[in-house]
C-alpha cells in the first residue's frame, strides 16, 4: 500500500511546484529587466548579456556576471556586426537584436554557476556536452542563496585580499568612529604607501614594526565589518577627508610626545590628522 | 596516609606547573629572539645596501660608456629600494628617520629617470655630473654613520628589542647607542636636503603639489555652513558642525560635518571660492532599484549643477549597489586624465553618496594644448604589432617624469586581456602600458 502512495505524494508535490512557479513567473518574453547595461555592472542581466553574446559566438570568457572588458569588446563587436551604433552600452535596441540572435537558457546556466561548474553557452551544442564537473571545494556553503557571482569588481591594482587586509587594519584601529573617520584611516595607509618614506605596498604600511597599535596587540585580527570594507573601498577609489594626511594619533592615549609636532590638519572623530 | 597522598598530589602539581612554566619562558624566548632576528637581519641587510649604493655610485662616476650606464642606474635603483624596504623593517616608528627615506627615495627617483632616458641623444648634464659627485660623498657619510653604529651593535651586543622599548617609554635618560645612532644619520641627512633642491635631485617622488585651480574669493565660516547646508539639502542649523583645517593641511579648509538618524555627512570645503573637495554621505544602502546606467546619469547631473563643466565618463563600476563614476576632464575631444572627478551614488534610490574633486582642484588649468605632430596611424604603427587596437583617444596624460604630454591612448587586446597604451603624440615614444584587470575571481562566494 505504502509504495503506493509515496509516488502519488511525490507527483503532488511536482504539481504544486509547477503552479506555483508559473504563478510567480509568468515565461518572460523579454528576459532582460529594461535597465541599460554598461559597463561595471553586475548581476543576473549582465549573466545574460554574457550568455546570449556567447550563444552568438561573441564572448568567449567566463560567465561570470560581471560587465568587465572582455564584454565590453564582445558587446562592441556584435553592435558593429549587427551595423548598431558602437559605444559598448547594451541599451533597448543593442538588446532586442541580440534577443532576436540568440536563445537564452536561463535556468541551466544559473544552475551551471550555482553549482561553480566550469561551462559554455555556445549556440548550436548541445548544452550538457559544454559543462565539467563541479570542483570538490565550490560545493557546500549557504544553498539557496540568490545567484552569487563568481567575479567580482575590484578596483585597479588591488586584490579582494589587499581589501581585506586593510579592512582588517581599518576595523582594528577605528571601529568605533565615525563612517568618515574609517575612511580617513584607510586613507592614511595609503597615503603612505605613495610616500617615499613609507614601504611602497599595503602590507607593508600595516605591518611596519610600531606603526599601527592594533597590529602590535592583535586587535587587527578580529573579524572586519562591511562599514569598515566599504570604507576602505570608498579610500581606494579616491576619497581622502583627511586632506593627504600620513599619521593619525588619539590625543587621550597616545604616549609619544613625538607625534604632537607633527603639523596638524584636522580632527575627525577621536583621531587628529597629522603630516 | 591522606597526608602522605596529599604530599604526592601537591608535589606533582609543583613540579608540572614549574615545568609548564619553564616551557613558556622558552617558547617567548623563543619568539623573542625570532623577531630580534628579523631586526637584526633588517639593519645589518640596510648597512650592507647603503655600503654597496656608496660603491656603485663611486664606480658611476667613472663610467663613461652609456651602454653601461643605464644598467648602472637600475642597479643603484634596485638596491635603494631594497634598502627602503628594509628601514620599512626597523621598528622607527616613533623615531624620526624619514629624511634618510626621503634621501634613498630621491636617489631611486634620480637613477630611475636617469636609466630610462636616451642617453646618446640626451645625455647626463654638467649638474646632473655635479649632483652625482654630491650624491657619492653624502652616502659615503650615511655608509659611515651607519657602519660605526653597526659595530657598536655587534660589539655590545645590543639588542632592537631594547630600542623598542626605550622607544615606547619615551625614557629620555636611557642610553641607547643605537637610537643615538640613527638620529646622527638623520641629523647627516637633513644638512644635505637643502643643498640638494635645485640639484634635479629633489621633488618628483611626490605628486603632491599646490592647488591649480581653486578660484573665487576667501569664504567665511557662516558662508560655508550655508553654502554646505545647500549641498548637503538641510534646512535647520542642528546636528551640523563646521571646523577650520589646522596649519598643517595644504591649503585651509572647511570641515562640515552632518548627522541625522544613521544618515552622517562629511565635507571638505575650500576656503578659497568654497568649491567642495571631498564630499562623503554614510546611510544603509537598500536593494538596487535603479541601473548602473541610470546611476550614471544622475551622476553627471549632479558635477553640472555644480559647474564642473566638460566632464565626461571615464570609468564605471558596482560594489554593493553603490555605482562609483570617474569622470575626465575633456578639452575639445582632449581628455585629462589628471584632471579626475569621482562620484559615488546609491543605485537605490539615485541619491548622491559622494564626490571627490581633490585631483581636479589640482591638476586643473587653463592648458594650451598643442596640435599631434605625428598621425594616429604612425602612432599606432609604434604599439606593439600583436595588440589588436580597439578603440582611440587623445589624452594628456602626466608621464613617468611627472610631466604633462599629449599622447594617443589606445585600447587594444591580446588573447583575453585589455591593455591601455599611450604614444606620445610627438615624438611617438611609448609612454605608458597598462594592463586593464579591474575584475577578479569571486573567492569568498559572495563578496
Amino acid at each position: 500500500m505504502t509504495y503506493v502512495r509515496v509516488p502519488m505524494i511525490y507527483i503532488m508535490i511536482c504539481f504544486m511546484f509547477l503552479a506555483l512557479y508559473a504563478s510567480i513567473s509568468p515565461k518572460p518574453v523579454n528576459a532582460f529587466s529594461s535597465q541599460v547595461i554598461q559597463q561595471g555592472a553586475v548581476g543576473d542581466d549582465v549573466i545574460e548579456l554574457q550568455a546570449r553574446l556567447q550563444y552568438v559566438g561573441y564572448y568567449n570568457g567566463k560567465i561570470d556576471g560581471v560587465f568587465g572588458w572582455g564584454t565590453y569588446w564582445a558587446l562592441r563587436n556584435f553592435q558593429y556586426e549587427f551595423g548598431q551604433e558602437i559605444d559598448g552600452i547594451a541599451g533597448q535596441t543593442t538588446k532586442q537584436k541580440l534577443i532576436k540572435a540568440s536563445k537564452y537558457d536561463e535556468k541551466h546556466v544559473k544552475s551551471q554557476i550555482n553549482q561553480g561548474k566550469k561551462f559554455t553557452h555556445y549556440g548550436g551544442d548541445n548544452n550538457n556536452k559544454q559543462t565539467t564537473p563541479a570542483k570538490q571545494e565550490n560545493t557546500g556553503g549557504d544553498e539557496g542563496a540568490a545567484t552569487a557571482n563568481t567575479s567580482v569588481n575590484v578596483p585597479e591594482g588591488y586584490s579582494q585580499n589587499d581589501i581585506q587586509l586593510m579592512a582588517n587594519a581599518v576595523y582594528g584601529e577605528a571601529r568605533g568612529e565615525p563612517y568618515v573617520g574609517q575612511v580617513a584611516v584607510a586613507a592614511v595607509i595609503l597615503n603612505r604607501v605613495k610616500s617615499p618614506t613609507f614601504p611602497n605596498n599595503v602590507s607593508g604600511v600595516i605591518f611596519e614594526p610600531r606603526a599601527f597599535t592594533a597590529v602590535a596587540d592583535g586587535q587587527i585580527w578580529l573579524t572586519p565589518n562591511d562599514t569598515a570594507k566599504q570604507a576602505v573601498l570608498d579610500a581606494i577609489n579616491g576619497w581622502d577627508p583627511t586632506g593627504s594626511a600620513e599619521y593619525y594619533f588619539n590625543p587621550d592615549t597616545a604616549t609619544s610626545a613625538w607625534i604632537w609636532s607633527r603639523p596638524q590638519i584636522k580632527k575627525i572623530g577621536k583621531h587628529i590628522f597629522c603630516k | 596516609m591522606v597526608r602522605w597522598i596529599l604530599v604526592a598530589v601537591l608535589t606533582i602539581g609543583i613540579a608540572g606547573t614549574a615545568f609548564w612554566g619553564y616551557q613558556e619562558h622558552q617558547e617567548k624566548n623563543a619568539v623573542l629572539i625570532q623577531a630580534e632576528n628579523t631586526y637584526q637581519r633588517s639593519f645589518h641587510e640596510l648597512s650592507y645596501n647603503i655600503d654597496l649604493l656608496h660603491d656603485k655610485i663611486g664606480t658611476t662616476l667613472a663610467m663613461n660608456s652609456k651602454q653601461r650606464l643605464s644598467p648602472q642606474m637600475v642597479d643603484i635603483w634596485r638596491i635603494t629600494s631594497d634598502a627602503l624596504s628594509n628601514v620599512g623593517q626597523l621598528p622607527l616608528g616613533l623615531l624620526p628617520f624619514n629624511k634618510t627615506e626621503e634621501f634613498l627615495s630621491d636617489i631611486g627617483d634620480f637613477t630611475y629617470r636617469t636609466a630610462v632616458r636616451d642617453l646618446d641623444s640626451n645625455p647626463l648634464s654638467d649638474k646632473e655630473k655635479q649632483s652625482f659627485e654630491d650624491l657619492y660623498k653624502q652616502s659615503g657619510k650615511i655608509k659611515d654613520e651607519l657602519r660605526q653604529v653597526q659595530h657598536i651593535t655587534l660589539k655590545n651586543n645590543l639588542r632592537w628589542m631594547d630600542v623598542q622599548l626605550a622607544l615606547a617609554n619615551q625614557d629620555e635618560q636611557t642610553d641607547n647607542t643605537i637610537i643615538d645612532g640613527l638620529k646622527t644619520v638623520e641629523k647627516t641627512v637633513e644638512g644635505y636636503s637643502e643643498t640638494n633642491v635645485d640639484s634635479g635631485l629633489m621633488g618628483t617622488s611626490t605628486k603632491d603639489h599646490q592647488f591649480k585651480h581653486l578660484q573665487g574669493d576667501k569664504i567665511s565660516e557662516s558662508e560655508a555652513l550655508k553654502k554646505a547646508k545647500s549641498l548637503f539639502n538641510v534646512k535647520d542649523n542642528n546636528n551640523i558642525t563646521v571646523t577650520k583645517s589646522g596649519d598643517g593641511s595644504d591649503i585651509p579648509t572647511y570641515s562640515v560635518s552632518y548627522r541625522n538618524g544613521d544618515e552622517n555627512a562629511y565635507m571638505d570645503m575650500a576656503e578659497q571660492g568654497g568649491h567642495p573637495l571631498t564630499l562623503l554621505v554614510d546611510r544603509p544602502v537598500q536593494d538596487k532599484q535603479i541601473s548602473l546606467n541610470d546611476g550614471q546619469d544622475k551622476a553627471k547631473a549632479y558635477l553640472d549643477k555644480l559647474d564642473f563643466e566638460n566632464m565626461t565618463i571615464f570609468q564605471s563600476d558596482e560594489f554593493d549597489n553603490i555605482g562609483v563614476y570617474s569622470f575626465l576632464y575633456n578639452q575639445d575631444g582632449v581628455r585629462v586624465h589628471s584632471d579626475a572627478i569621482e562620484v559615488k551614488v546609491a543605485l537605490d534610490n539615485g541619491d548622491i553618496l559622494g564626490l571627490t574633486a581633490r585631483n581636479y582642484f589640482m591638476n586643473h588649468t587653463d592648458r594650451d594644448i598643442p596640435k599631434p605632430e605625428i598621425s594616429k596611424e604612425e602612432a599606432e604603427d609604434m604599439v606593439n604589432p600583436d595588440v589588436k587596437i580597439q578603440e582611440d583617444f587623445l589624452a594628456v596624460i602626466d608621464n613617468d617624469l611627472g610631466e604633462e604630454v599629449l599622447a594617443y591612448e589606445f585600447l587594444g587586446t591580446l588573447g583575453n586581456e585589455t591593455y591601455r597604451i599611450f604614444i606620445n603624440a610627438m615624438d611617438g615614444k611609448e609612454e605608458k602600458v597598462e594592463k586593464l584587470g579591474g575584475t577578479e575571481i569571486n573567492f569568498a562566494g559572495n563578496f
